[in-house]
């Protein structure tokens, strides 16, 4: 897993609500058996138009915006449970989603990916649309270490949560498996002193 | 202290508490199948780590297998190439595969549930959001993602914090024609598709206790629909009744001795929940869904409400649909009866209830699609197959077919297709689809008139039901 601290970057809007995984990467997609290659299909149905053009009215083919920040509408990455679409995230290049509402199980497959997920009130998140939306230079910073999103231009800034195991874990690039494999003589001992739950 | 019955499932099944951090949850059953598995596999290979637990995992093809023709080579090399690698991984691992053609194959949450491997009291876990549906047994079951697939085959545990508790009773007597599927729809329609993230329900009340097995997995599959990792339902002598004599259900005395030690799961009287809600069951209509996520739904003579907001005109617009309209006498061409929500063999009877001596409108492809080859069989042998065919349906074979539209069973753009599988997501059942989710019995009802009709109007055609 790829490491995160500190991030500067543009940003990408995507006022959106209730953004679910089957339109991050549609089912079509999910033939593959191995995890490269997802982030052109990030988006699919939104991006491409039926006969395979662009659609120009997506912001991904928007040239003006671009950056390692996703700041999307209410609720992201409801539904499914495919690891995919935090796959395709992360094969496009993001690092760093904004929402004011996050799916759990998304949210967890962002984490296990080095994707932090960014949860802000909707106030922020409005704000932070606003000004992306308006100036697509619009520098965003992301200080993981003091848990702070800041607009540079604006003086917007807001803290935001993260499990500390979970900091942890993105700061260093270590992943959940290192961490339960040291645990193995516990998990054997608890198998042991099972009776009947 | 008082504890609820997700308290102590939880609680007796966490191996150690991180300080300041998550628990490590130990996990009792691990079900996969061949979408969400090769890359968690791969990741062991690569780091050389072996699998724990291998009789603790069950293997199924279900999400991308064609249900036409399953004895023959799978057409669309992709697909055939994923399910030829969930047989050399579970070859070359020991994993038990119910694999294409195998008598229990089968969506995984009816195949599990059926053979005895869902039972009370246990954590399970798949990568697939749906795993929620095992919560019916009063088990802990969530969905995971490829990541913490590989956790679980490394550790056979998985870190996690504890989620908050909702409580949603549901009292009172249901109308006719008012099946679980409209309860569960009823309540996400209420609550909102996120009111359940970061909690774990469990559903109580007399409704659910009254509810049969398949009711109740209905009902708890589609907890994810509410953002809610998961949902349970006490067990009870339904449960059990259920469980005994399947395949890998306990037998003799460990039967005895289990249940003894289940029927100590029900929340206690007094216990906390974070959160409560409560219905009255007489408040439920059958449900129709006129949006692009499960929560917007409506009773089925009631019109599509108005709401000026960009997130929900969009979704109008994708479905074809206005603010204010009734969709009640809209034209369908489409009907699916099948995904892991509604493919059980109740719901076949019920469809077949409604549908037995009528005739499908001549405009609509109706596809009966069984969640497992057991239902499968069960259709034949309870002779609902020749109610279909006589009405012009077409049964296919096992698998999640148009639920999600990974292999051919996809709905053309811009066609309307009532649907009793759980997402109504903008192309879900395939590009452009338009997705109406809607109960068994709402379905078959529209396949035989080519329109959505008014249900509740209609003679109880429950009767099938339990
Ligand atoms: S039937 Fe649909 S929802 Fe159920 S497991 Fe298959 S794809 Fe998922």
């Amino acid at each position: 897993m790829k490491k995160l601290n500190t991030l500067h970057s543009t940003a990408i809007p995507l006022p959106i609500e209730n953004i679910d995984t089957d339109q991050i990467i549609p089912a079509r997609f999910l033939k593959a058996t191995n995890k490269s290659g997802f982030g052109e299909n990030l988006f699919r149905d939104w991006r491409y138009n039926k006969d395979g053009s662009e659609n120009e009215d997506f912001i991904l083919n928007n040239e003006d915006y671009s950056g390692e920040i996703l700041v999307a509408g209410n609720n992201f990455g409801c539904g499914s449970s495919r690891e995919h679409a935090a796959w395709a995230l992360e094969d496009y290049g993001f690092r760093v989603i904004i929402s004011s509402y996050f799916a759990d199980i998304f949210k967890g497959n962002a984490l296990n990916n080095g994707i932090l997920p960014i949860q802000v009130s909707k106030e922020v998140l409005n704000q932070i649309l606003h000004e992306v939306d308006n100036d697509p230079k619009t520098l965003l910073t992301v200080d993981l270490e003091n848990q702070e999103l800041k607009v540079e231009s604006t003086g917007i800034s807001t803290a935001f949560e993260i499990d500390s195991y979970k900091k942890m874990c993105l700061l260093n690039g270590y992943d959940d498996i290192d961490f339960l494999l040291s645990k193995k003589e516990k998990i054997e001992a608890f198998e042991a002193s099972r009776t009947l739950g | 202290m008082k504890k609820t019955l997700f308290d102590k499932v939880w609680d007796s099944h966490v191996v150690d508490t991180v300080p300041d951090g998550p628990q490590i949850l130990y996990i009792d059953k691990h079900l996969i199948h061949e979408v969400t598995s090769p890359q968690a596999f791969a990741e062991l290979e690569e780091r050389n780590i072996p699998l724990f637990r291998k009789e603790q995992v069950v293997a199924t093809a279900d999400h991308n297998v064609p249900t036409k023709d399953q004895h023959l080579p799978i057409q669309d090399l992709l697909s055939k190439k994923q399910v030829e690698m969930l047989s050399e991984n579970c070859e070359k691992h020991g994993v038990t595969l119910y694999g294409l053609g195998h008598p229990y194959q089968g969506i995984v949450h009816v195949m599990a549930p059926e053979l005895g491997i869902t039972q009370p009291g246990m954590t399970m876990v798949c990568g697939d959001s749906h795993t929620s549906t095992h919560g019916a047994f009063g088990t802990i079951a969530f969905g995971i993602g490829t990541s913490q697939v590989a956790q679980v085959f490394a550790s056979q545990c998985l870190l996690l914090s504890k989620p908050k508790s909702m409580r949603i009773t549901v009292n009172g007597k249901l109308k006719k024609n008012v099946l679980p599927k409209d309860v569960i729809l009823y309540i996400i329609a209420k609550l909102g598709t996120n009111s359940g993230t970061g909690y774990f329900v469990e559903y109580a009340g007399d409704v659910f206790e009254n509810m049969s097995m398949e009711g109740r997995m209905t009902v708890c599959n589609m907890s994810i629909e509410m953002g809610a990792r998961g949902g349970m339902i006490a067990p009870d002598q339904t449960t059990f009744d259920y469980v005994k004599g399947r395949e890998f259900a306990p037998k003799g005395e460990e039967f005895d001795k289990k249940v003894a030690y289940w029927k100590t799961l029900p929340t206690d009287e007094g216990a906390e929940f974070d959160l409560e809600y409560e219905f009255d069951a007489a408040d439920i209509d059958p449900i129709i869904t006129y949006g692009t996520n499960p929560g917007m739904g409506m009773g089925i003579t009631e019109s599509i409400p108005e709401q000026d907001d960009p997130t929900f005109r969009k979704s109008l617009e994708y479905m074809g649909l206005k603010q204010g309209e009734q969709l009640l006498g809209k034209k369908i061409n489409y009907v699916f009866i099948g995904s892991c929500t509604n493919s059980r063999i109740e719901d076949f009877k019920i469809a077949a209830s409604y549908i037995r001596g009528k005739q499908k409108a001549p405009n609509v492809n109706a596809l009966i699609v069984p969640g497992s080859q057991q239902v499968a069989r069960q259709i034949k042998e309870e002779g609902l197959q020749e109610i279909f065919e006589a009405a012009g349906f077409e049964i296919r074979q096992s698998g999640c077919s148009a639920c999600l539209g990974m292999n051919e069973d996809k709905i053309p753009a811009g066609e309307y297709c009532v649907s009793t599988s759980n997402r109504n997501f903008e192309g879900r059942q395939g590009q452009g689809a338009r997705t109406i989710l809607a109960s068994p019995l709402v379905a078959a009802a529209t396949a035989v008139n080519g329109s959505i009709v008014d249900i509740s109007a209609e003679v109880e055609t429950t009767e099938f039901a339990s």
